[in-house]
């Protein structure tokens, strides 16, 4: 059961990846300014080696063709140049990965246990001034764009970690309120509560079965507000990562390299919500 | 209607007539420059200063939030049509056809949505002009943001579907797109109303990050996120607290939205 839902997963993810490569290899050829090439207007090159330039680029016509002559140099880790910096595609995402992935593994943590210390205490106190202040301070949080939290963390010079922490928090925050206010009112753990169990057994012994998968869950989709959190604050606070790359390949209209990034981005947030899934999946089977 | 609800609508119908009323209440425009008062602080003349090249910052704001708060509606009105047209159909129809449009929908919403926006931002030509780009940016909004709203509807359309009212209907001789546009459509106007409501602070907050991240509204038009761009240059919040008007603005509006979206549509949603 475990082995098919993973088989599923992968199967997926792998026919996403190749859509969704087919869907940028579209977009790509027929973006404005693809049949262009700067090269053509220097004034050094004769008549002949325009003219092989222009029969390079009449291969890269036909859109299938196109497809998979990018998905054969892709398999051979060959993503391609950057149009606007000229540095193999591969090169650029080695260098500003390292950076993002620290980052957001840091914010997500960051985000995940105070979202998750506000929701217990909240569900464990019951008691309206908290959940109230709580509410309005996530609320507020949640009215602000990503980028003007990343404009003010520059203001205030606070880490970009925490500014995307700051960005997933709320959202991590409502939904875990919720799923524990949910577990709580359960039956059987009003019961439990009535019967003086502890606080502690009660949430690892019977809200935590309950709610862990839906957590689980929250956590995965955590994943992709974080990575698009990266986006303005690596690029206005000036941090040289994945994110910051993407927002100068869409200024520069560096299409290839936009795409790649993309499809990075798609198979990171599709790992994590598969691994969410097959997580939770293991954790309902282990409490049937 | 709860208080909350009442005021929320007293404050969203206060802003809308303001920033409609733009013209007589700023009748020089958001483009007429002061060169003598460039980068001025409050004053009789200028409510809220002027900016780096000596533009009234006040009519900015009006004339600002008059284009966010018209096209953000507008965006999200394109937005529900689509998901009430893909969604509704797909869960209507059921079978390989709810597959095939969740499938196509599993992939967009795999993508986070800035990425998203400025993927497709990035592939129109950015150097446009204003007016251009101001259509461009709501309308690859509301092209994009159908997706998670048809997600709801296809569900919605398809426990519809199975209800026994259109068992009746279907029984009795109504069949095809008759069906859909009687009987299915007018059950789903719940859920499209909500998705309508929650679509119109998403693509505010969208329409800012875009602005902000310079791939919005193109200058010398005023929008929420090229406002929100002059807090770039800031050096301490204390400095030129005026400037923090337009976000203060943005915060009021959304909150506004959202309370006006009452729990019981939340919840249909």
């Amino acid at each position: 059961m475990l082995g098919r839902r993973i088989a599923r997963h992968g199967l997926m993810i792998i026919a996403v990846v190749l859509l969704g490569g087919l869907l940028s290899a579209v977009l790509v050829r027929f973006a404005p300014g693809f049949d262009v090439d700067e090269a053509q207007l220097d004034p050094h090159l004769n008549s002949q080696s325009i003219e092989s330039l222009r029969q390079a680029r009449v291969a890269e016509n036909n859109i299938l063709h196109f497809y998979f002559h990018s998905l054969q140099r892709a398999m051979h880790g060959d993503l391609g140049t950057s149009l606007s910096l000229g540095q193999p595609v591969t090169t650029l995402l080695r260098q500003r990965l390292p950076l993002t992935l620290r980052m957001i593994g840091f914010a997500l943590l960051l985000s995940w246990s105070s979202a998750l210390a506000l929701a217990l205490t909240a569900a464990w106190l019951r008691f309206f001034a908290y959940d109230a202040a709580a509410t309005l301070v996530t609320g507020t949080l949640l009215c602000l764009p990503a980028a003007v939290l990343a404009l003010l963390s520059v203001l205030w010079n606070v880490p970009g970690a925490l500014a995307i922490a700051l960005i997933v928090a709320p959202h991590d925050y409502r939904y875990a309120r919720n799923l524990l206010a949910k577990a709580y009112s359960l039956p059987h753990i009003i019961t439990a509560r009535a019967k003086g169990l502890g606080e502690l057994r009660i949430l690892f012994w019977h809200v935590l079965p309950v709610a862990g998968p839906q957590l689980l869950a929250v956590a995965g989709v955590s994943v992709s507000l974080a990575i698009g959190a990266a986006i303005p604050v690596e690029a206005l606070c000036g941090l040289a990562g994945v994110g910051q790359l993407a927002w100068q390949a869409a200024l520069a209209r560096d299409l290839p390299l936009l795409m790649n990034i993309t499809i990075l981005v798609t198979l990171v947030t599709l790992l994590a919500n598969s691994g969410a899934d097959v997580i939770g999946h293991m954790l309902r089977g282990q409490e049937a | 209607m709860t208080i909350w609800r009442r005021v929320a609508c007293a404050v969203l119908l206060l802003v809308v007539g303001v920033s409609l009323a733009a013209n007589w209440v700023a009748p020089a425009g958001y483009a007429k420059e002061y060169r003598d008062a460039p980068d001025a602080a409050p004053s009789r003349a200028h409510w809220l200063g002027t900016d780096d090249i000596g533009r009234d910052r006040f009519a900015r704001v009006l004339y600002g939030t008059r284009i966010s708060l018209l096209l953000a509606p507008a965006a999200a009105l394109l937005s529900t049509l689509m998901a009430a047209l893909i969604g509704g159909l797909a869960g209507y129809l059921g079978g390989a056809w709810a597959k095939s449009a969740m499938a196509v929908t599993d992939l967009f919403l795999s993508l986070p949505w800035l990425f998203l926006l400025i993927t497709v931002r990035a592939l129109m030509p950015l150097n446009v002009s204003p007016l251009v780009s101001v259509l461009v940016t709501f309308l690859i909004l509301g092209l994009l943001g159908w997706t998670s709203a048809a997600r709801v509807l296809c569900s919605t359309a398809g426990s519809v579907r199975d209800s026994d009212f259109v068992r009746q209907a279907r029984a009795s001789g109504i069949r095809g797109m008759r069906l859909f546009w009687i009987h299915v459509l007018p059950n789903l106007k719940p859920v499209l109303y909500a998705q309508f409501w929650i679509s119109i602070p998403a693509f505010i907050l969208s329409e800012a990050n875009l602005g902000i991240l310079g791939l919005g509204v193109a200058e010398p038009m005023p929008s929420w996120g090229s406002l929100l761009r002059e807090l770039e240059g800031m050096v301490s919040v204390g400095d030129e607290p005026w400037k923090f008007v337009p976000l203060v603005l943005l915060i009021l509006v959304v909150t506004s939205f959202q309370l006006v979206l009452s729990k019981q549509e939340e919840v249909a949603a």
